[in-house]
Formats: C-alpha cells, structure tokens, sequence
C-alpha cells in the first residue's frame, strides 16, 4: 500500500472519530453530570438530519439547516428532558434503559410517521464540494476536511465551556457532588436540562452533517448510538478528553482496519477467502479493542469511577 | 385424533358438495411495512393492490401484515395465515434472508408462494419447489447484466464492491459470470456501512477504468454520495436497486447519468406498461418504482390463473401460472423450468425530468436472459 | 396463599389451558403463539437471574439467545446435510436429537458468558450496560459477516429436531415440551433464589462491602450468576429457533436484548413469574395493535413509558400490591 493511500485513510479515519466525538459527548456528559444512561441519544442524531433535510429543502441554505438541526435536538432534548427524563434521575438504570428503549420506539416511528418512509435528500452546499489537493499530490474532499475543522472546533470550544466558564464549573461540580451544588443554591433543575438540551444539539449537528454524505433515514441513529458507547467505554465515563481520544481511536482503528486486515490476509490465503475473513474480522475489531481496554484499565483511559 | 380427522373429512365432503365456486380465493401477503426497509413493502403492497382493484374481482380476499423486516416475525406470520387464516396463496416478502426462512416451510405445507422480490439462488437451483415461482428475477440476473453491459462498453479493469452478506457475495458472482475483463480490486463491505471514504481511496488508488457497486437502500445513497463528491470520476454501473424512484430523490445529483441494470423501466413502450404508470401516478400520486411494478406484475399473474383455473386444484392452477398469460408492464415474460422469470434486462441512464429524477432506457443489456441455477433444479 | 403466589399459579395454568383450548377448538396457530410465548418467557427467567437477582443490567442477552439458536441450526443443517461438523482430531457428527442440542446450547451460551461476564463484570453500573451491549454486537456483526452458516440470510432447518417418543412437529406436543421446560426451569430459579447462593447474590446487590466483610467474593457471585443467567436464556435460544425452524443474525441484534429485557421489567424485575406474565402481555399486544397500526410501534412506545413511570413493579407488582418487595 503506498504511503499517499495510507494517509488518506488516516484523514478518513480522523474524520470519521471527531464525527463519533460530537455524538458521544454529549451522552459522556448526561452520564457524568446526571448519572443516566440514554439510549434515546441516537435518536436525537437522526432528528437533527430530518430536521436538516426538511430545512435544506425549503430555503436550500445549508447554514441555515445546520442551524435547524441543532435547534430541533435541542428541543427534543429539553422536551423528553423536562416530561420524562427528570423522572428516571433516582431510579435505577434498568428503568432508565427501559424507559430510553421506549423513546426510541416512539421517535423512530415517529419520524416515519411525519417524513414518510422513504430516505430525505440532504446534499453538501456547492461552496464545499468536489475535492482539493492536500500537499504530497493527496486528492481529499473539502467537506471532509471541513468535518475534521468543526469537529476539533467544537472538542476546543467545549474544553473552553467546562474549564473556563461559569456552566462548565456548575457541570463539574455537579460531577463531583450532586447534592452539594443544589445546596449551595445552584439551579439544578435548570442546570441538567441545559446539559441535557447541550448533548442533543451536539447530537443533532452531527446528524445533519453526517447526513449530507450519508443517507437521512430512520434508524441512521442506533448504529451511532453503539459506537459512541463503545467510545465511552474506551474513553472513560464523563469524561471529554476521553471521549475525544476514544472517538479517535475508534475511528482510526474501524477504518484501518478494514482496508489493512483483508490486505494483510491476502499475503498468506488465496483472495476470495482473504476478502471475506479480512472484513469479518475488520467488523469485529472494536469490539476486541474495547476488551484489551477494559483489560488494561477497566475504568476506560481517563475515567475515574467504576 | 381420529374422531378429529372424520369431523375434518366431513366437513371438506359438505364443503366441496355445497361451494363449488363461492369460496372466495385467499392471498397471504407478508411485506415490510415499518422500519428502515418500509419504502419497499410499501411499494409491492400498492403495486399489488393496484391491480386487484383494477381488476375488481370480488372472490379473492388479501390479507396484508407488517414483518417489521424480522425473520421471526415473517415465519410466525406465515404460520398464522397458514394455520389461521387458510390462506391459498402467499406473497410479498422483500428480502432474501426473510423468504428463506418462510419460502421453504410454505411451501413443504402445500402453498403457492409467488415472490416479488427477493430470489435467493438457493431457491431457484437445488431448492426449487413446483409451488414457488418469483415473478422478479433470481438476485443475480441485474447483476449478470451490469456485467454483459460492462463488456458492451469497453470496461476493461473494474472495481467492485458489495456488502459482507450472501446477497453482497452472489452480486460479485453475478458480475463476474459475465464481465470478461481484469478486477482492479474486490472489495466486501460492512452491511450497513454507511462511510465509504475508504473504499473511494482504493478506488482511486487502484486504476481502475470502471466501478461496479451493490449498495441497497441507504449504504448506496451513502456511497454515491461520497462517490461525486470525491472527484474520481469513472464510470458507475450497478443494478437499479440505488437508483429506483423511491430512492432517487434522495441521491439527487450524484447519481445523474449513472448506468444501471433493470427488468423494467417506465419507459418501456407497451400498452400494459402506459395504463400501469399512469393509473398508479392517480392512485397514489408518485412515480411508481421498480418493486410496484413487480407487485403489479405478481397480483396480475395470480389473477390471470384465477380466471383459468380453481386454486384447489393445485395442478390446474400451477399450470396456469406457469403459462404465465397475463400483460406484463415489462413486455415479454415467461418462465423457466424453475420458474424463474425468463426477460430481458435493459440498461438505463439516470436523467432529470423537470424537478424530478427519474430514469430512461438506453439499450438491452441482456436479451431473454435465464439464470443460472436453472440447471440444478429437478423440476 | 400469598396473593402473588395465586396470581403465579393462575399464570402457570393459564398457559398451559390457552393451547389446550386452542386445540380443541383446532386453532393451531394460537398454539404456536402460546409455544413463543413460553420460549420467550424462558429467556426472559434467565435474563431475571442476573437482573432480578444479581442487579446486573445486561443489555447482551441477544448473544446467549443467538447462540443457543446457532447451537441448534449448526448441529442440525450438519445432520441434515450428512457433513460432518468436524473429522480430526476426532469425529463430530451433527444432530437432530433435542436433548443433544439443548446439552450443547446450554454448554456454548455458558461458556460465552463466562468469557463476556469475565470481563464485563471488571465494571458495574452504565459501563456494564454499554459493554454488554457492545459485546452483544460483536456477535451480531460476527454472524453476518461469517459466511459458513448461511452469513445474513441464517440457516434453515426444513424438519423440527425429534425428542424420543414425540412427535415434534404436532404444534401441541411441541408446546408441551417448551412448557415443561419453562416450568423445571422457574422451579429451579425459584430454587436458586432461596440457596445460600442466591441469597448471597441478592445482599452482593443490595451491598457488595457487607458482602466483601463476611469473605465472599462478589465478583465470583455475580460470575456464576451471569453464567446461570445466560446458559438458561441459551437454552430459549434453541427452542426458539426450532419453533420457527430458522436462525439467523437477528436473533444477536440488540433489540433482541432489549424485548427480553422488556419482558422481564413488564412483568415484574425479581419477580418468579414477571417474565411469563411479561411475554404474554407482550406477544399479545404485538398481534393486537400490530393489526390496527402500522405505526404500532408508537403505542408500544408510550406503553412501555407509562408502565416505566407510573406502574413500578410491573404487572405482578402492580396485582400483588406491595405486601412482598423483593429489594
């Protein structure tokens, strides 16, 4: 393989993790600051991309979708915050898996219901389209290298949130020690609701921008959903630096190895039969990458509670 | 047991002596409904219905259920309109690994299954059965297509690639049983990938002169997508599954002049065909797809044996489907010794048509074509 | 008598009565129904193991489910198609005899939930979830990806496996054997509940360090628990996939885990009878509102919400009232 392959798909691979950061940080907050597991995060990504598309086809303005689809998660997400989530805070995980199962069942069909059955047509505006030529004669489309740019963007901007500002001490507090903070006067009812809404606009942007180079359809978000866990699990609970690495890793390790196995295969078995144990095997790899993490370090790289 | 089967024997002796023709006939159709996969089911199921009430037969009852796209789900409701519901036909199953589990047992228990989609090689070969015809096509004739048209237009050293599962193996298989030059590169994806940035990155790296791709539902919006996006610029061919109506709207752009293999077209010049695209543009207000069209064609096939013969009569009304004297919308349609479709399959070019992106028909890519499996079944 | 323990009794009658009914009244498809139902319920009793019992939100339970199911087509399209499963070191032939199946089921699902217990069990609380999950979708994406069984399309196996002296294929009979082993196995799990064991894996949930201070490992408990656990929902996964005569990778996927789990939380978490009681409800509110809906899935949704945030304790909770809480 040579070296110009290799490095375009690292760059795929990169992109691909800071896309799984935007989705997993926001579930790795809720779990950290509220202690709840959320299945429902995925769906939250797939009405972002609806909510794109829909914008998208009625203005035809990009920036203006994106803006939709965070604003709909966002919405989303304050609305099951406010009538359902709140409830599950003192309840035990069962029944807030449970209960997210149930939301999941209900937005999916849900947004069968109002969009249709058929996928939504989201596209990538004319100004960043086509590819460009990186310095070593790489041909990389712009998009992807834009998604890579907003991706780092907002893992900085989010550091920045909880390390500088006022919210962010609130969310580490909270992390620490749930009932201090609401004893020293903090809203904590508003506070969690802000973080929850927080996640799902994360959630919903990375629907919409995934969505305008993959399709918009129901269901896009649970497959998403099971890679952001495994990122957290990687990661470390509550953790954004975790998240971060974790996406990372995933991505560079899921898109490696699924060029690299079967390749490595076809040196030592005829190619039909390398193809298909190279890419069984490919399919599997993060999964055996989380094992050898949880091995290593049960509480994930940079988690500290079990 | 036995005071059951005499209460049994009774009851068939009254029946057969007092309703000779008033039993209304009985179709079973399971097809997906709900879910990532609904647009299909959908489809057939109004394709279908389309032409039962076009034909406006008040002696025929069709029961339709949702199989959620679930194995399980497929067989329990085959077990019910079986057990339950008597039906005498079944019909609608989309998917392969679906018709597998349910074809096999339907028809051991003395049903007709006449399937609009989905035609697993394992079905039409050692597996076939005298109650089981597929009014579509064996899964790998469109891609026996993509290879004969690849050959017609100078492809010399194609890419290929499809998803990790027996519908993505037989595809590669079907592509290659007919493509007569060199592989730049074979490629199995993840089923349900939707990111090919990679697999783009060794199309580009490989040389190739053309890419062949089976990507259904929304992997090929994904891939095609990402495809025009990436600027390689090679020619595209793959069967009409990532470019049929319902989904076209969704690729837009990317998939604008585009090749790919179909049995059917809109455009297809016969009268049958003209009344089908615009009674269904009527009733439903959409363009019909390829897999209205197979509903149509299967609940017009089912009717054209009706009229000839009693479904009771199992060898009767085989033969009449066999004869298979019904006005396809895709012209000329009869079927082989395995009952499987013997047609043509055209090649069709992806265009706009005002708002709309739609297809037209270039040429035949294969004239007559048969599969391959017919050989290996004893029928 | 308890008034749970009437409602348990009422249960165990009632789905035994249903089928007989049924085949009078030569309905057989309602037998098949009633047949899932127990399979399903049976899965779900081992999935309350670790859940009910141990306090282990296993989210995975699809891969001893799959496993059990691939256990059974794998032996039996060896015996079918004459090819033996293995010739050196030694000779393994497959198998149309149930009792043979559910032996080997029970030992693969087993063995797997020692290895995904083993790890998983290193963490606890949403880490456990996520991992088992995860777990579970390694299996999925193994089995569809492996082309050897069939890959995507699964397996079909055209006779259902023979038991000595019994026709399995009758849909009554078949029933019967399901059933029988539904209520050995609650007989069990009710045993295990009561064992020294059991009681100490139920203070290992309630408080691991008390636990800790009198010299028992939780780790080891909750281990053979999850063992427990996931060999009795392999053991479902065969049946299952003999009543439909067919396996394949759906049986892994996670909204399998998340039914099962849907039965048992419907029923009643640590309830004895709360996965029998959850099936059925469950079984016959897909063919009710499936029939009035293609959107069913929404009432589901809300359903399973309100039941979530208002009724605790699930049916047998909310029937037995609050005389017996088992946490």
């Amino acid at each position: 393989m040579s070296l110009i392959l290799l490095i375009e798909q690292i760059l795929n691979g990169l992109q691909f993790g800071v896309m799984l950061f935007l989705t997993a940080a926001g579930l790795t907050l809720v779990f950290g600051v509220m202690g709840l597991i959320n299945l429902a995060h995925g769906s939250l990504f797939m009405i972002g991309a609806f909510a794109a598309a829909a914008t998208a086809a009625a203005t035809g303005n990009f920036a203006l979708a994106l803006m939709a689809s965070m604003a709909a998660a966002a919405a989303a997400g304050a609305l099951i915050e406010v009538c359902v989530i709140r409830r599950l805070y003192d309840r035990d995980h069962l029944d807030q898996v449970l209960a997210t199962f149930a939301l999941i069942l209900i937005f999916s069909e849900g947004t069968r219901w109002m969009f249709g059955s058929f996928p939504l047509y989201l596209n990538i505006p004319e100004m960043l389209s086509g590819p460009i030529a990186l310095p070593g004669g790489i041909q990389y489309p712009l998009y992807r290298l834009t998604l890579i740019a907003i991706g780092l963007i907002i893992a900085l901007g989010l550091f920045l949130l909880i390390s500088r500002t006022r919210l962010g001490i609130q969310i580490r507090a909270g992390e620490s020690d749930r009932e201090m903070i609401a004893a020293l006067g903090v809203d904590i009812t508003r506070l969690y609701t802000i973080v929850f809404a927080l996640g799902a606009a994360l959630a919903g942007l990375a629907g919409a921008l995934i969505g305008a180079i993959q399709s918009v359809q129901v269901g896009m978000g649970e497959p998403v959903l099971i890679l952001a866990f495994v990122v957290i699990v990687i990661g470390g609970i509550g953790s954004i630096k975790g998240a971060l690495i974790g996406s990372l890793l995933v991505g560079v390790t899921n898109t490696l190895g699924a060029v690299l196995l079967p390749a490595t295969f076809k040196l030592i078995m005829e190619p039909a039969t390398a193809a298909t144990v190279g890419s069984s095997l490919a399919s599997m790899l993060i999964y055996i990458l989380m094992a050898i993490v949880l091995i290593v370090k049960p509480t994930g790289l940079f988690g500290v509670r079990v | 047991m036995k005071f059951k089967s005499i209460l049994l024997a009774a009851s068939v002796a009254a029946l057969s002596a007092t309703t000779a023709m008033a039993e209304p006939v009985k179709i079973g159709m399971i097809t997906t409904l709900s879910g990532g996969g609904a647009g299909l089911g959908i489809d057939v199921r109004d394709g279908f219905m389309l032409a039962m009430k076009q034909s406006d037969n008040s002696d025929i009852e069709v029961v339709i259920e949702d199989d959620q796209r679930k194995p399980d789900i497929a067989v329990q409701l085959a077990d019910r309109m079986i057990q339950s519901d008597k039906v005498d036909i079944l019909t609608g199953i989309i998917w392969s690994n679906l018709a597998m589990a349910v074809v096999p047992a339907a028809t051991a228990q003395g049903k007709f299954y006449l399937s609009p989609n989905a035609g697993p090689s394992a079905l039409a070969g050692k597996g076939c059965h005298k109650n089981y015809f597929n009014v579509a096509w064996q899964n790998d004739n469109l891609h026996e297509a993509a290879g004969a048209y690849a050959n017609s237009a100078g492809h010399k050293n194609s890419f290929i690639l499809a998803p990790n599962y027996p519908a993505g193996h037989d595809a590669l298989t079907g592509y290659k049983r007919q493509y007569g030059g060199e592989l730049a590169g074979e490629t199995y994806t993840k089923l349900g990938q939707k990111d090919y940035a990679s697999e783009i990155a060794q199309i580009r790296a490989s040389g190739a002169d053309s890419v062949f791709f089976f990507l259904p539902g929304g992997m090929g919006i994904s891939f095609l997508k990402q495809y025009a996006d990436s600027g390689v610029n090679l020619p595209v061919v793959g069967p009409a599954f990532s470019f049929d109506q319902g989904i076209l709207q969704a690729v837009g752009g990317a998939a604008m002049g585009v090749k790919n293999t179909s049995q059917w077209n809109k455009d297809i010049d016969n009268a049958a065909n003209a009344a089908f695209v615009e009674s269904f543009q009527a009733e439903y207000g959409r363009l019909p797809s390829l897999y209205a069209s197979q509903g149509f064609d299967t609940a017009n096939l089912i009717l054209s044996a009706i009229a000839k013969a009693d479904v009771n009569d199992q060898d009767a009304f085989r033969s009449a489907l066999e004869a298979a004297e019904f006005a396809s919308v895709r012209g000329d349609f009869k079927f082989g010794s395995n009952h499987h479709p013997i047609q043509d399959i055209y090649v069709r070019e992806v265009i706009q048509e005002g708002e709309v992106f739609t297809n037209k028909i270039l040429g035949v890519a294969l004239e007559d074509h048969a599969d391959a499996y017919a050989g290996d079944c004893n029928l | 008598m308890r008034r749970e323990s009437l409602i348990n009794v009422l249960l165990a009658a009632g789905l035994l009565g249903f089928p007989l009914w049924a085949y009078v009244m030569n309905e057989p498809f309602l037998i098949t129904l009633s047949t899932r139902v127990a399979i399903l319920a049976l899965a779900g009793v081992g999935l309350n193991i670790a859940l009910g019992l141990g306090g282990l939100v296993s989210l995975g339970h699809a891969a001893f489910f799959g496993i059990g199911g691939y256990a059974m087509g794998i032996l039996a399209s060896h015996a079918q198609s004459y090819a033996p499963l293995m010739e050196s070191p030694f000779l393994i032939e497959g198998t149309k005899s149930m009792p043979i199946i559910w032996l080997v089921a029970i030992i693969a699902s087993g063995l797997a939930a020692l290895m995904i217990g083993g790890l998983s069990l290193r963490t606890s609380g949403v880490y456990f979830i996520m991992i088992t999950l995860a777990f579970g979708q390694m299996f999925f994406y193994f089995s569809i990806s492996w082309p050897a069984y069939g890959g995507e399309d699964g397996l079909s196996i055209y006779v259902r496996n023979g038991f000595p002296g019994l026709n399995t294929l009758d849909p009554i009979q078949f029933f019967l054997i399901c059933y029988v082993l539904l209520v050995a196995v609650l007989f069990f799990a009710n045993r295990l509940a009561q064992s020294p064991f059991g009681l100490a894996l139920n203070a290992a949930r309630q408080n691991a360090m008390r636990v800790e201070t009198v010299g028992i490992t939780p780790y080891q408990l909750r281990l053979t628990g999850f063992v427990i656990s996931g060999m009795i929902t392999g053991l479902a996964g065969a049946l299952f996939a003999d009543l439909n005569r067919f396996v394949s990778p759906s049986m892994f996927s996670w909204q399998t885990s998340g039914e099962i789990m849907i039965f048992v939380i419907l029923g009643g978490t640590a309830r004895l009878f709360g996965p029998v009681a959850g099936a059925a409800v469950f079984i016959a509110l897909e063919h009710i509102l499936g029939g009035l809906s293609e959107f069913w899935h929404i009432y589901l949704g809300v359903l399973l919400l309100g039941i979530v945030l208002f009724a605790r304790g699930g049916i047998i909770g909310t029937l037995a009232g609050h005389e017996v809480r088992h946490d």
